[in-house]
C-alpha cells in the first residue's frame, strides 16, 4: 500500500455554530449527527414557485439539505424500509439554491459533485452555508447505515418517493468531504487546476476529429459545469 | 420445459444479488487499483468504496443509493423451452423487477420522461428493457440483469477511417476527461467502447463490452485485446482519479467490441459501468437447476459470428 497523507475527521451537527463551521478546511472529512432533510427539483419548484408550505413541525434550519432520493419504500401500515443513500449530481439544482437557503437558512449542502464557484460566492458565502461532497459517489450503504430513522416524509402523493421530502434522523453519518468552504473555496477547482496543467502531454499525438460537432470546444482545461 | 415459477424465483434472486453484492473481478480489480494509487483524496475514496461493498453486503442493503436502471439480457440455447413462451417469460421478469424494487428496497428511479410520472416499481413504457441472445447449442436460459446507473459517462461519434486509431484516442480522452471531473462517471469505471456498426448497434457493442464483460478478460483479435490494454493504461495516466481527484484511478478495465460498419464511416461510443458495475447471472436448466454466477460470458464465438453461415 502506498503511504497516505491522512485527511482530518470531523464529527459536526447538522445545526452547527459559525465557529465550527469556520474550522473546515476544503478536503476534510465530515461525519453528521442530527437532521437532514432531501429536496431537489420537485421540492425546489413546489416551494419556491408552487403552493407546498414547508411544514412548521419540521424547523429546517436545522437540517441538512441532501440533493438525493434515498432507495426506500412506505409500506401500507405507514412504517418504512430505508436501504441506501446516494447523493445526486447537484450542478442541476443552481437556479434554485440562492432562493432556498434564503428561505430555510440551512447551513450544509450534501450532494455530488459540487457548484460553480460562482454559486458559491453569490449563494453559499452570504448565508455562510458550506457544501459537503459524497464520496465515491457510490457509498450508499455506508451512508444507509447513518440514518438511525425515517423521521417524516412529505408530498409523497404530490411528489412521488423519489422525489418527495424524506427527512432523516442521523448519526455518524458520512463519509463527506468538505468541497466548498465557508470562504468559498472549491476542493473541485483546486483538484481540477492541478490537473489541468498537465493535461496537454496526454493528448500528445492524438488528432481532433474531422468533422467537428456543433458548439466543440477543444479546450479541455474549460470547466463544464 | 422451463417453469415459469423457476424463472420469477430465479430473477427475484438476481435482482437482489445485483443490487447488494459487488462482483468478485470488479473487486479485484477495484483493489489491486486501490494498492498503487498514490493521491491522498481519490486513495481515501477507494478505501471507502470498499468499506462500502463489505457493509452492502453485511446489512444486504443496495451498494449505492441510486439503483440503477435494472434491465435483462436473456440467452437461450437452442434447445430451450419456456412455459408459456416468451411473453409469459417477459411479464414474469417484468413482475419481478416490479416486486423486488419494493421488497430490497431498490430506488424507483423509472420515470415517464415526459410527464414524469412514476409507477415506483421500475417498470414502465419500455422499461425493463429486455434483449435477447441464442447460442447454437443448450436446453438452458440465462439470466442476466443489469442495473447500469450513471447519466454520465457516455457519448458517441461518428468518426471516419481518416480519423484513425489517434481519432479514437482523442474521443476515448475527451469522454474520461470530461465525464470524470468532478467524478460525475463514478470512476473508476469498467470503460466500454463500441466501433463501427451503425449508430444503434454501436451503443448497443459499447454498453455490452462495458456491462457484459468482465475485468481482465480481451478481445479475441489480438490486436484488439492489445489496445483495450493500451486504453486502459492511457485512462490511468490522464492524471485524475476517484471523483475528479488527483490521481490515476479512471479505468478499471478497458472493453473493446467491434462490428462491421459502412465503408465510409468508424462509429464510436464510450460507455462507463461505475463503482456500483452490478450485473448477476443465472444459467436455468431444463432440469430445473439454477447455477447463480457474475460472469455473462456474453460474446461467445456466435455472439460475434463472422460468416454467412455458422
Ligand atoms: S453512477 Fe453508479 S456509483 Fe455513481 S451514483 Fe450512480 S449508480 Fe451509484
Amino acid at each position: 500500500m502506498v503511504s497516505q497523507k491522512t485527511l482530518t475527521k470531523i464529527q459536526l451537527n447538522t445545526c452547527p455554530t459559525a465557529d465550527e463551521l469556520a474550522e473546515l478546511n476544503i478536503g476534510d472529512v465530515v461525519y453528521l449527527n442530527g437532521l437532514v432533510y432531501t429536496a431537489r427539483e420537485s421540492v425546489y419548484t413546489g416551494v419556491l414557485d408552487g403552493d407546498l408550505e414547508i411544514p412548521s413541525e419540521f424547523n429546517i434550519s436545522e437540517g441538512a439539505n441532501f440533493h438525493c432520493s434515498p432507495a426506500a419504500n412506505q409500506h401500507e401500515d405507514g412504517s418504512f424500509s430505508l436501504g441506501a443513500v446516494s447523493a445526486t449530481a447537484s450542478f442541476r439544482f443552481s437556479k434554485w439554491i440562492g432562493r432556498w437557503l434564503e428561505k430555510t437558512k440551512s447551513k450544509i449542502v450534501i450532494g455530488k459533485g459540487g457548484m460553480s464557484t460562482n454559486d458559491y460566492a453569490k449563494h453559499f458565502v452570504p448565508n455562510k452555508t458550506i457544501y459537503l461532497t459524497t464520496v465515491g459517489y457510490g457509498t450508499g450503504a455506508l451512508l444507509g447505515r447513518g440514518v438511525k430513522k425515517v423521521k417524516s416524509l412529505y408530498w409523497k402523493k404530490e411528489l412521488g418517493l423519489a422525489q418527495a421530502m424524506w427527512v432523516l434522523e442521523v448519526k455518524n453519518f458520512g463519509p463527506f468531504l468538505v468541497e466548498c468552504d465557508i470562504k468559498g473555496n472549491s476542493l473541485f477547482e483546486r483538484e481540477h487546476k492541478k490537473i489541468s496543467l498537465k493535461i496537454d502531454k496526454i493528448y500528445e499525438g492524438t488528432r481532433p476529429a474531422i468533422l467537428k460537432r456543433l458548439g466543440e470546444t477543444d479546450d479541455r482545461k474549460d470547466e463544464l459545469i | 420445459m422451463i417453469s415459469l415459477k423457476t424463472i420469477e424465483n430465479t430473477a427475484a434472486v438476481l435482482m437482489k444479488k445485483a443490487a447488494v453484492e459487488i462482483p468478485n473481478d470488479y473487486l479485484s480489480g477495484l483493489k489491486a487499483m486501490a494498492k498503487v494509487e498514490d493521491g491522498d483524496l481519490s486513495s481515501f475514496v477507494l478505501q471507502a468504496m470498499l468499506e462500502n461493498y463489505e457493509v452492502a453486503k453485511e446489512d444486504s442493503r443496495a451498494m449505492c443509493g441510486d439503483t440503477g436502471c435494472p434491465r435483462w439480457y436473456i440467452k437461450m440455447g437452442n434447445e430451450s423451452s419456456i412455459e408459456g413462451g416468451p411473453v409469459a417469460l417477459e411479464s414474469a421478469l417484468r413482475r419481478a423487477t416490479a416486486s423486488a424494487t419494493s421488497s430490497i428496497p431498490l430506488r424507483p428511479n423509472r420515470v415517464h420522461p415526459l410527464w414524469r410520472t412514476d409507477h415506483d416499481n421500475n417498470v414502465g413504457i419500455g422499461a425493463p428493457e429486455i434483449e435477447y441472445g441464442f447460442e447454437p447449442e443448450g436446453d438452458w436460459i440465462d439470466l442476466i440483469t443489469v442495473h447500469k446507473g450513471g447519466l454520465f459517462g457516455t457519448d458517441y461519434r461518428m468518426l471516419f477511417p481518416s480519423d484513425g486509431i489517434q481519432g479514437i484516442k482523442r474521443f476515448f480522452l475527451d469522454s474520461l476527461v470530461s465525464f470524470g471531473k468532478r467524478g460525475l462517471a463514478c470512476q473508476p469505471a469498467i470503460i466500454g467502447i463500441g466501433i463501427g456498426g451503425s449508430k444503434d448497434s454501436c451503443m448497443v457493442l459499447g454498453k455490452r463490452a462495458a456491462c457484459l464483460r468482465v475485468v481482465g478478460d480481451k478481445n479475441p483479435d489480438p490486436k484488439i485485446a492489445e489496445l483495450e490494454e493500451e486504453f486502459k493504461e492511457l485512462g490511468n495516466s490522464i492524471g485524475m482519479g476517484a471523483m475528479g481527484f488527483v490521481g490515476k484511478s479512471m479505468v478499471i478495465d478497458c472493453n473493446i467490441e467491434v462490428g462491421y460498419c459502412h465503408t465510409g464511416g468508424m462509429q464510436m461510443s464510450v460507455h462507463a459501468f461505475c463503482l456500483s458495475s452490478r450485473r448477476a447471472v443465472a444459467r436455468i436448466y431444463d432440469t430445473g437447476d439454477v447455477e447463480y454466477r457474475t460472469d455473462p460470458n456474453w460474446f461467445t464465438a456466435y455472439q460475434r459470428r463472422e460468416t454467412v453461415e455458422w
